[in-house]
């Protein structure tokens, strides 16, 4: 229930530059996933908003003021840990329990147990809410980790990864119910995640960083349709893009060195010869690992057909994406 | 050749239990030999050779807590029957009892002296350790090195500008003197070892509690001190076995108000010097606090193995 607003900030640990420079507003109510590999600055970026860590330079506003000087529980911030950081000392209950018995909160015993129990369902945890956090499994400390973010109604969630120890099926419900409450209470969401999916179908805005440096933020959609470099284009699809030489089909303009083609920029059945090297049937469709010129890429095909290692399918680029010798996209 | 790891066989465990039984027995000989003394008669307690069956009496803990007089028949005989049955024990011997011996208030001094550095060694000890661990303090690791060095020679060598100190500021045999300077001494043990403790407990956890709506301090008392738990324990009783036997500073500085046990346990032997019997009483009933105090924190010492809520 608060608009975020990052300017201009820079953070090192050391010599080490981690954030450079980001410039990002996160809309009321939006739902950010900040994509990027370990080292990107993802987690700084979240610990910035949440005043655990002090940016060398920039200001950040949460609702429109500055919170430069206040302290994480003055910013009503709430976060889920990558490594979780339950209380050991304390049973699942207690966890959940701690930040409503927070001397900022003081919620009445009466209401705290009502919100638990909601959370602990919501979560599948009920059982386990009086074990100590220790005794638990991986995927079950992540959870009671989300959960205690989710006991409380802040004004802006952070997530650090929250799903990555859970198995397929916990994880895909999780995503569904985790978008909801955050549709339904309206907070502002930062979220960290590798998985894609959860980037497609969570996000309202996506973030790619890289190197400290935001490059590209904008809709899922746009980010996947529209990437401003190779870069940001390899940070969602799956298969993930191929990237080749740009001369390989001819075609490309000036200046373009490499050629980006999505597995449905890539026509079939038309154009020059490439050899199936191997057939992945994945039920829904279907992976085709092909040889093109002594260049390896990965399409889909139709989930029911016939190739098989050795066929030779013909191939033709498709509204291509062309990028120059520094990775930038060239329209 | 191969190696593999096996269930010791039963005879490996009895051998295993044997020895170890063997070596408490040994190791508990002077321990028992003390206790036994204290219940021998004084004849018993310095015959040669020594023995160790022999008709158990408790003229050595009347002795540790009365004074007595030599009384004359005469006085004896109009003292009356006595009363008690420590009277007739000291009668025996040809005495009355005058009065109440000092060992309780020594040992009360003891109590006073021991657990009230300890506390206070715990407390700035617990947060000097914190603001170490947790903080940017400018000149850290000279401080630490600083605060280490004042225990590289032995503490007697400064005793007397202590003395002068003590003096000057008249804390000679006070209390308040003794717990400051047992707490003094400790305090760079404490901060040392409390500091390889805390650096133990990853900071998620007080981020996590920052974030959950917490200050700082709470978060150290909510989330740090419960963690911490098994080194302040540890610490705990290390300060206080230092506080509780220690001897030198307490000749020194302590002659009546403030005498702690240590000094005055050989006073007991009496004039005579031969009242071994009152002198193991008063040992082994100053053996019992610290023995208490370590048996129940020794759950804490088990107890508090935190690994496994912070993903590595």
């Amino acid at each position: 229930m608060a608009e975020v607003a990052l300017t201009g900030i820079s953070k090192s640990f050391g010599d080490e530059v981690v954030l450079d420079d980001v410039t990002m507003t996160i809309p009321d109510g939006a739902f950010v996933v900040l994509l990027g590999p370990t080292g990107a600055g993802k987690t700084t970026t979240l610990r910035m908003v949440s005043g655990l860590d002090k940016p060398d330079t920039g200001t950040i506003t949460i609702g429109g003021r500055d919170v430069a000087s206040y302290t994480p529980a003055q910013r009503d911030v709430a976060m889920v840990f990558q490594q979780y950081s339950l209380y050991p000392h304390l049973t699942v209950r207690q966890n959940l329990e701690f930040p409503l018995k927070s001397p900022i909160l003081q919620t009445p015993q009466a209401e705290i147990n009502q919100k638990v129990s909601a959370v602990a369902e919501v979560l599948q945890i009920s059982h386990k809410l009086d074990n100590k956090a220790t005794a638990l499994s991986g995927g079950e400390m992540q959870r009671v980790s989300i959960g205690r973010a989710l006991v409380r109604q802040p004004s802006v969630y952070l997530m650090d990864e929250p799903l990555s120890s859970l198995d397929a099926k916990l994880r895909s419900d999780l995503r569904i119910e985790l978008k909801s409450i955050q549709a339904d209470s309206g907070a502002t969401m930062l979220y960290v995640t590798h998985d894609q999916t959860e980037a497609m179908t969570m996000a309202t805005h996506v973030g790619v960083l890289d190197n400290g440096k935001l490059v590209q933020f904008g809709s899922p959609r746009e980010i996947y349709e529209d990437p401003i470099s190779i870069y940001a284009a390899s940070r969602l699809g799956q298969p993930r893009i191929n990237v080749l030489p740009s001369d390989v089909f001819g075609g490309a303009p000036n200046k373009a060195t490499h050629i980006g083609l999505r597995p449905e920029q890539i026509k079939q059945g038309e154009g020059e010869d490439s050899f199936v090297q191997r057939v992945e049937h994945l039920g829904d469709q279907t992976r085709l690992h092909l040889s093109f010129k002594s260049h390896d890429l990965i399409t889909v095909t139709d989930a029911h057909t016939d190739l098989k290692e050795g066929d030779i399918i013909q191939i033709r680029p498709d509204k291509p994406f062309f990028f120059d010798a520094s990775g930038a996209r060239i329209s | 050749m191969s190696f593999s790891v096996t269930e010791p066989s039963k005879g490996t465990k009895w051998l295993a239990g044997a020895l170890v039984i063997g070596y408490a027995c040994i190791t508990l000989v002077p321990l028992l030999w003390i206790i036994a003394t204290g219940f021998k008669s004084p004849t018993d307690s310095i015959a040669y050779p020594p023995v160790v069956v022999f008709e158990p009496t408790l003229e050595g803990y009347v002795n540790l807590f009365t004074e007595r007089t030599r009384a004359t028949p005469d006085m004896l005989e109009a003292a009356g029957e006595p009363q008690t049955w420590y009277d007739e024990i000291v009668r025996e011997r040809g005495t009355v009892i005058s009065g109440p011996s000092r060992y309780g208030e020594r040992f009360l001094n003891s109590v006073i002296i021991g657990f009230g550095s300890t506390f206070l060694c715990m407390v700035l000890g617990t947060m000097a350790a914190y603001a170490f661990s947790r903080f940017k303090v400018p000149l850290k690791d000279d401080l630490l090195f600083f605060i280490l060095s004042t225990r590289m020679m032995p503490p007697i060598a400064v005793a007397i500008p202590i003395f002068l100190m003590f003096r000057n500021l008249g804390l000679n045999d006070t209390h308040l003197g003794m717990i400051l300077l047992y707490t003094a001494v400790n305090l760079s043990l404490s901060v040392w070892l409390l500091k390889g403790f805390i650096d133990e407990i990853p900071i998620e956890y007080e981020e996590a509690a920052l974030i959950d709506g917490y200050t700082r301090f709470q978060a150290f008392y909510k989330v740090v001190l419960p963690q911490a738990a098994t080194g302040i324990a540890s610490t705990a009783i290390f300060c206080l076995i230092f506080a509780w036997n220690e001897y030198a500073f307490a000749v020194l500085l302590t002659s009546g108000t403030a005498q702690t046990a240590p000094p005055f346990i050989p006073t007991i032997i009496g004039t005579s010097g031969k009242d071994w019997p009152a002198v193991a009483a008063g040992a082994t009933i100053f053996l019992v606090p610290v023995m208490v105090f370590t048996i129940l924190l020794r759950k804490h010492l088990l107890r508090g193995i935190t690994f496994g809520a912070v993903r590595k």
